[in-house]
């Protein structure tokens, strides 16, 4: 079983329970022990870095540190909400890049006792050591009830895969990740061009005009692809997609019905466990209609992905390029 | 409901005397006497104050960073143009500038820039100087930002009902009855708590702020 | 403890020591004066018989206070303080040489760019002068009047690389009458040129303006043309390179091929071109790259082959006429002595798919700059029809990207120099065959050389529009009315000041150069160093661009950087006058400092051998110890310092020279202070 330190995040707690629900569920199944940093504090969100410098990454850094100090023979930090995740990581690479930056965050540090070296944690995203670590094998071999015929788009949001510092993802722009671990679950997977771009982050709260139109912009290409729902790994964007798609709709005068759950909610359900268990009905965009497709026989549809011309019919078109993607992961090493 | 948990819950409407102000809206300070000389320090302190090495002097202009940004058409100012402003020691338009409040921290920019500057962070920069200066053309991403580092500084944890409360009763009052179905869906599914959670160990983490904030000061010089 | 070669040190000497100013390069940090009257003062014990101080030592009259001094004072050694050896050791050199003095007893010690360029305490650093000095007096007395060496050269050459830089020298030096080995990996030479359809400033015809070189350089008695072959290795020394090429079987006997093109008509196998069409086209398994191809005879892809791969068809066996098809024909290896070689390798482009915000591999009508000539090419895949990915619809809209995995950190850091200008060609073409609407999506605008300025202008007045900002990204994601069905070019217009989406048809990305895959290992093979980027080193960035640090190997074109057409052909003709220079001369002189092995020492343990990198050192099986050729070795070092048993010196770096320096370095060697 490999052990992780589990940095949760506010919003696993509130807004995001579901998240926190369903991670619960599935975690042994797969065989992912998480333990959770004691006395976690909050990272900041993007708030905190708005206002300040060495206090906005003392706040982070506190946790590192009590994690570092809490290492039960692990020293890999795992965050599921993607903000957090980017605020530690981004801690800690900063720290190394600008010693200065380290020794101010420690020098602060120090007044409350604790103190912590720039590059003694590894910090990864959930999805990072699911398909990564526990590897896409482990997952296959788990699903009994496998989610054919449901339409998924995928959807990483911009914090996860960028910036990127320690090179964990397949691409930046289009990365596979999620895509081949939904496939793995059965589901079948659109070719979302907007997986990685941005829901707005704050701005629901701050500049709502700005917000609902990269809202819309979202819901309206993953309803173009005839999706019937977007599977998410961030609590930011699960609020402003699901949360916020009524005022959206009214905004625009559109009527929009685009779900959006957590991956590892779909994980649970095809591992065989109960919705109401995974934290299905907390979703405000109701999930229901998209779920009831689930485990009924659907005829193959066909991809409506854009076309690429065949051989013979135009001119052909380059190659993939090779690209780091998740193979069969051994367990305990880091695929890079 | 015990008196405890009245308490509790008063606790988390007590409000500070700053924070007491109706209209949304702030008056900037009165311009400067134009000067001969540019404040060409600017760009020199903006990196300084950047978390990891900024590199905003290595910007070529070529206008990667506007082309990617999502909210782009909602600035005054594309990326780009601000960091010219910068260069040129602009001080008070740059930042006076809405750029830096809607960037979203999408990081396309970062990851597309031919020169690798921290884009960013450079914007989290300007954030900072931008409450330090008292410029900003509208208070309510600055409030936004101080009320949650408000609560992180009281509890340790967010604390979003409080939060949005604050802050829509604030800025957004006309919104509110719009909302309330949200609110309502988020508080009978659990999604959202009435009552804030605080950490164990609050005194380490004022400890840790405190200290910063004084080690923050001399950086800045 | 005698040196290697028995000669004792003679404080009889008389040494002449002068302490250079360099302006105030030296004296402005460094009493010269002081140091050269120390020298001669304290050091009087150790055979200084002057010491002079002056201006500009390198000058003229720098120099013939040296001459002066030789003939009248009678000195045997010299001691010149100033720059460093890399710039002037030659001049003194050549100046004892002409008052009569051999010249390798003349020594120049640093103390400019090891002295005053690096100090700034003037009292330190003079006394760092004084000890340099006396470090240089020290190591002088050990030296032995030395003889260049000559060795002969052959006058053939061998030209690696059959594009327009190697087709240019190779025929530079056949119409002088010396002989050329033009080896050429591809089973045609022409190059990247050839894919081309027309080339800037004057939108030539690039086919038109090189095939006539090409057939001159498969028809010329001097040339020997060796396409589908590659170098295997490469020994010997400058004037004296033995070169053994494969020569790959092409499964066709050249002596009956009419090149008629039967075979290829009747193939039945159809693969993708990767090579010649860029991925766009199609070839057959037996084929020749294009029409005008030199040589004409096809070429069987063994690989791709239904007869090798299952054991029917032989199609064009049965088709030809000649019967020159033959599937048992091997690789044939030869061996060739030459005297000077040339490497004009050329470049790959940039692998635009990496760049995923572009969607070249992903967006169908994303085309890179190759891919375009192939479309332009009236041979090529469309005839010269510029149409989209499905091969038939006329584009209405087109958007040209510059700068693509050039001048960015994420991919390459340099400018490609030509894609601008690439970039203002396609405008133009595209704007002719189509009548489409062009955008340009530009950083800079970079027409710097005669007549590119002008055909920028050119294509404004044709009514390209041009935005400046680097494109951020090409999405088929549509948002805006308008867009749907469009590939959107999202930039910054940072002139305007606002970001824009552009809804065009087509997208051409103008992709950057890149060194060829294999350049390292290239470079290893013939003993050149390259940059960390790979394009091979030249032997100064200014002042000789196409000789490289190894005598004897010369590099030419885009192999040695990015560089356009008009660049490439003079590099092609300045490596081939230097060859041909090399070769009126009959035979080179060589520098005498080089390493050698006292074959009495040596136990045969061949550490040496490897870490020569110039592959100096030979092994003999029968005596058991290890020899150094005198012509390959560069004096480098290396091996005297890993010989386990101290077995190898040098001349003009003995152990005996080495200590010597450093005791006088340390001061050792001082005498008492002498009242004036």
């Amino acid at each position: 079983m490999d052990k992780y330190l589990l940095y949760p995040g506010c919003s696993m707690e509130s807004s995001a329970k579901a998240y926190y629900d369903s991670l619960i569920k599935i975690a042994p199944v797969i065989g992912l022990e998480l333990e959770e940093i004691e006395d976690w504090n909050c990272c900041g969100a993007t708030e905190y870095l708005g206002i300040s410098l060495a206090p906005a990454y003392s706040l982070i850094s506190r946790n590192l540190a009590l994690a570092a100090n809490q290492s039960n023979g692990s020293r890999t930090v795992v965050a599921p909400c993607s903000a957090c995740y980017l605020n530690l990581a981004k801690a800690d690479y900063y720290m190394r890049e600008q010693p200065k930056l380290g020794t101010m965050v420690n020098e602060a540090l120090a007044a409350g006792g604790l103190s912590y070296k720039p590059g003694s944690l590894d910090i990864r995203h959930l999805l990072d050591v699911i398909v990564y670590d526990i590897g896409l094998d482990t997952i296959k071999s788990k699903v009994t009830r496998p989610l054919t015929g449901l339409r998924v788009a995928p959807y990483l949001g911009c914090m996860v895969p960028r910036p990127d510092y320690e090179h964990r993802w397949s691409d930046h722009e289009h990365p596979v990740e999620l895509d081949l671990l939904l496939k793995a679950l059965g589901a079948e997977v659109i070719d979302f061009p907007l997986k990685t771009h941005c829901c707005g982050g704050h701005m629901t709260q701050i500049g709502p005009d700005t917000a609902f139109e990269l809202i819309r912009r979202l819901i309206s290409s993953a309803d173009h692809y005839e999706a019937d729902l977007m599977a998410t790994l961030c609590p930011m964007c699960q609020l402003n997609v699901d949360a916020y798609q009524g005022e959206m709709n009214h905004h625009f005068g559109t009527s929009y019905h685009m779900p959006i759950i957590f991956f590892t909610q779909l994980m649970g359900i095809a591992f065989g466990m109960r919705a109401r268990d995974l934290g299905f009905g907390m979703e405000l965009v109701s999930a229901k209609k998209a779920m009831k497709k689930v485990g009924v026989e659907v005829p193959e549809t066909a991809e409506t992905a854009a076309a690429k011309p065949r051989k013979g019919n135009g001119l052909p078109m380059p190659t993939p390029l090779p690209r780091k993607t998740p193979k069969v992961a051994e367990k305990g090493k880091v695929k890079k | 409901m015990s008196s405890h948990s009245c308490r509790a819950r008063l606790e988390c409407f007590r409000m500070r005397e700053d924070y007491m102000e109706i209209a949304p809206t702030v008056i900037p300070p009165p311009a400067p006497i134009p000067k001969l000389i540019e404040d060409l320090t600017l760009l020199d302190e903006v990196s300084r104050r950047t978390a990891g090495v900024s590199r905003l002097e290595m910007c070529i202009q070529c206008g990667t960073c506007g082309g990617s940004c999502p909210p782009a058409a909602d600035m005054d100012h594309t990326p780009r143009m601000l960091f010219a402003m910068l260069r040129a020691g602009m001080r008070r338009d740059a930042l006076m500038s809405n750029t830096f409040w809607i960037c979203v921290s999408c990081y396309h920019c970062v990851v597309r820039c031919p020169q690798n500057v921290h884009i960013a962070d450079v914007m989290y920069t300007l954030k900072g100087m931008a409450i330090e200066a008292n410029l900003y053309q509208s208070s309510t991403a600055p409030d936004f930002s101080q009320t949650f580092v408000d609560m992180v500084e009281n509890y340790g944890r967010g604390f979003e009902f409080g939060l949005a409360t604050r802050h829509y009763l604030k800025h957004f009052p006309l919104r509110l009855p719009g909302m309330v179905p949200m609110a309502f869906g988020m508080l009978t599914k659990e999604r959202m708590s009435i009552t804030p959670t605080r950490i164990k160990n609050m005194a380490q983490l004022t400890a840790i702020l405190k200290r910063a904030k004084e080690l923050e000061v001399g950086h800045h010089g | 403890m005698t040196s290697g070669n028995g000669h004792k040190p003679n404080v009889e000497e008389r040494i002449g020591v002068y302490v250079c100013h360099c302006g105030s390069n030296i004296a402005g940090v460094v009493d010269v004066q002081q140091v050269a009257e120390w020298a001669a003062l304290r050091l009087k014990h150790r055979g200084v018989v002057i010491g002079r101080d002056y201006k500009f030592m390198c000058s003229s009259l720098g120099q013939e206070l040296i001459e002066k001094d030789i003939k009248e004072l009678g000195l045997t050694r010299v001691v010149v303080a100033a720059c460093s050896p890399h710039l002037h050791e030659k001049t003194f050199r050549t100046a004892c040489e002409r008052a009569g003095l051999n010249p390798f007893l003349c020594e120049l010690v640093s103390i400019r760019e090891q002295v005053s360029w690096v100090h700034t305490d003037k009292v330190a650093a003079t006394s760092k002068a004084k000890a340099v000095v006396s470090g240089g007096i020290e190591r002088v007395l050990h030296h032995e009047p030395l003889e260049p060496m000559r060795v002969p050269i052959h006058p053939a050459t061998l030209v690696v690389g059959g594009g327009i830089a190697g087709i240019q020298a190779a025929l530079e030096i056949a119409n002088a009458g010396y002989h050329v080995y033009l080896v050429e990996r591809e089973p045609s030479i022409g190059g990247h040129m050839a894919q081309f359809d027309k080339t800037f400033p004057t939108l030539d015809c690039a086919a038109c303006i090189l095939t006539p070189r090409m057939v001159e350089a498969g028809t010329h008695p001097h040339i020997t043309l060796l396409t589908h072959s590659n170098v295997e290795k490469v020994e010997g020394f400058v004037g004296n390179f033995n070169v053994t090429i494969r020569k790959k079987a092409r499964k066709v006997n050249v002596d009956l091929c009419t090149g008629c093109g039967i075979c290829q008509e009747k193939c039945p196998k159809k693969v993708v071109d990767e090579v010649y069409e860029a991925g766009l086209g199609y070839r057959k398994a037996i084929y020749t790259p294009f029409a005008q191809a030199v040589p004409k005879y096809p070429v069987m892809d063994v690989a791709n082959c239904t007869y090798f791969e299952k054991g029917t068809c032989k199609a064009c066996e049965k088709f030809c006429p000649t019967n020159a098809i033959d599937f048992k024909q091997e690789d044939e290896v030869i061996t060739v002595d030459v005297g000077n070689i040339i490497l004009a390798t050329g470049y790959d482009i940039f692998d635009a798919r990496k760049v995923t915000n572009y969607g070249y591999g992903r967006l169908a009508n994303v085309f890179t700059s190759l891919e375009l000539e192939r479309l332009t090419n009236a041979a090529g895949p469309t005839n010269g029809q510029i149409v989209l990915r499905d091969g038939k619809t006329i584009p209405k809209a087109v958007g040209v990207v510059h700068c693509v995995g050039s001048r960015d950190r994420n991919f390459n850091n340099y400018c490609s120099v030509i894609c601008c200008m690439q970039s203002l060609k396609f405008a133009h073409l595209v704007h002719e065959r189509t009548g489409a609407i062009v955008y340009n999506f530009y950083i800079d605008m970079r027409t710097p050389f005669k007549d590119y300025d002008e055909f920028y202008q050119r294509v404004m007045e044709e009514g390209t529009l041009f935005v400046r900002g680097k494109v951020a990204e090409v999405t088929d994601a549509a948002r805006l009315p308008g867009e749907e069905g469009k590939l959107i070019i999202q930039v910054e217009d940072t002139l305007a000041g606002k970001q824009r989406r552009i809804p065009v048809d087509m997208v051409i990305l103008s992709v950057g150069l890149e060194p060829r895959k294999d350049s390292k290992e290239v470079a290893k093979q013939f003993g050149i160093s390259c940059s960390t980027n790979g394009w091979f080193t030249e032997r100064h960035p200014k002042l000789d661009p196409v000789a490289t640090m190894t005598e004897g190997i010369y590099i030419a074109g885009c192999a040695q950087g990015p560089k356009d057409i008009p660049a490439t052909v003079v590099q092609g003709a300045a490596a081939s006058a230097r060859v041909l220079g090399k070769i009126q001369q009959k035979e080179i002189e060589l520098e005498p400092v080089r390493a050698s092995i006292n074959e009495a020492q040596c136990s045969g343990c061949r550490i040496c051998n490897n870490l020569c990198p110039f592959n100096a050192i030979l092994f003999h099986e029968d005596s058991k110890v290890s020899e150094i050729n005198p012509a390959l070795c560069q004096g480098c070092g290396t091996c005297v310092a890993a010989c386990p048993a101290g077995a190898i010196s040098g001349t003009g770096f003995s152990n005996e020279q080495i200590f010597a320096q450093i005791e006088g370095l340390l001061l050792l060697n001082v005498g008492e202070e002498v009242p004036a």
